[in-house]
């Protein structure tokens, strides 16, 4: 666990890139799920956030 | 032409030709010839994202080509993320994916796994199983309606044989519970050879020099298909379901042909639901809204997805 966080601190890729695919598999869950429209709203900008956020942590040093 | 010197060729050049092509640098020649590589790519396919993402932002309808196109700002999408009937389209999208994803890996590794054995037939058997995907989705929707037909179909005499129920007491295609599997069905039948394919690529390329290692150690057969035949083959499953899971998220003919998106909306998929509203309702500022949202999601899933693929393959 402390890796991974020293990893976020450090600015390193893997464990931003878990964090951006976190974020895209919770955008498309709560785009799919049929509970609470409310998580249907708000869907499409969890998963942009997290694709936009892919994009650039594929960049950082691994 | 053979018998005349290269240096008298050089010499025929035009001095103007010449220089010029003697001016041009290893990296200059090698963009000539990536740029209409890179052009063709611009065009075909950066521009129209770009032009939707624009169009997405505004209240363009193509069927009025003389009205103004104004800047709506983020309506379109305010719009969509609150219809409860594209809620629902998404939640039949989700159904038909999962299920057809889960269906044609098991079956089709199931398929790959008896295919991989040595039998008498083996190729004759690979062209049967093989012979569904040959065929075009229409022709697939199309005679999987008679299928499911009630009175004749052939679906539903199977089922009644199998638990005496009337054939003609359901109708597949017109019960707004049975819909959404008759699709999955349908796809599932057309698309478990092209898993099958993969798997069992991925199957003979295991060495056998592996199990017979396995066999001197004594690992059962049953821990000799967890610990080698699975991890072996996962980078393949991985890839079948990134090939699937992208082109059922875009379904249309299939599920066109067969159900026409219904009984009522219960079989209206994402893109059958865009078709609609693009060039049925001709809201395109709307309908490309849609698109960007779509687009968004399958390229999110496809980013981690490959990831996950590389991780596999480094192992």
């Amino acid at each position: 666990m402390s890796d991974f966080i020293n990893g976020l601190l450090r600015l390193r890729r893997g464990p931003w890139e878990m964090v951006a695919s976190a974020l895209i598999a919770l955008g498309v869950v709560m785009l799919m799920q049929p509970f609470a429209i409310t998580l249907y709203t708000y869907s499409f900008i969890t998963t942009l956030t997290g694709t936009v956020m892919f994009i650039v942590v594929s960049h950082f040093p691994e | 032409m053979k018998n005349i010197p290269i240096e008298k060729i050089a010499a025929a050049t035009p001095e103007t030709v010449a220089q010029r092509i003697r001016g041009l640098s290893d990296r200059s020649i090698a963009w000539i010839f990536v740029a209409p590589t890179i052009f063709l790519l611009l065009a075909i396919n950066i521009f129209p994202l770009i032009w939707t993402i624009w169009l997405s932002f505004t209240n363009s309808r193509v069927n009025r080509p003389n009205r103004d196109v104004e800047w709506v700002g983020l309506r379109n999408y305010e719009r969509i993320l609150s219809d409860s009937d594209i809620w629902n389209t998404m939640q039949a999208t989700a159904h038909f994916l999962i299920w057809t994803i889960v269906l044609q890996v098991l079956i089709g590794f199931f398929l790959a796994f008896l295919i991989n054995k040595k039998f008498r037939g083996n190729d004759l058997w690979t062209t049967i199983i093989v012979f569904p995907m040959m065929l075009s989705p229409a022709v697939v929707g199309n005679f999987w309606t008679f299928l499911y037909q009630p009175q004749i179909g052939l679906f539903n005499y199977v089922i009644a044989f199998f638990t005496g129920v009337d054939p003609a007491s359901f109708s597949m295609i017109g019960d707004v519970n049975l819909a959404p599997w008759a699709i999955v069905i349908a796809d599932t039948w057309m698309w478990t050879p092209f898993v099958m394919l993969i798997c069992l690529a991925g199957l003979r390329s295991i060495p056998n020099s592996i199990y017979e290692a396995a066999e001197c150690d004594r690992a059962s057969k049953w821990r000799q298909f967890w610990t080698i035949t699975i991890p072996m083959v996962l980078p393949f499953l991985m890839l079948a379901v990134l090939f699937r899971g992208i082109e059922n998220f875009k379904m249309f003919d299939l599920v066109v042909q067969l159900t026409g998106g219904g009984p009522g909306n219960t079989t209206t998929l994402t893109s059958i639901d865009l078709k609609r509203e693009a060039f049925e309702k001709w809201r395109t500022g709307y309908s490309s809204a849609y698109a960007v949202i779509l687009f968004v999601t399958v390229f999110g899933l496809a980013s981690i997805y490959v990831k996950a693929l590389n991780k596999v393959k480094e192992r």
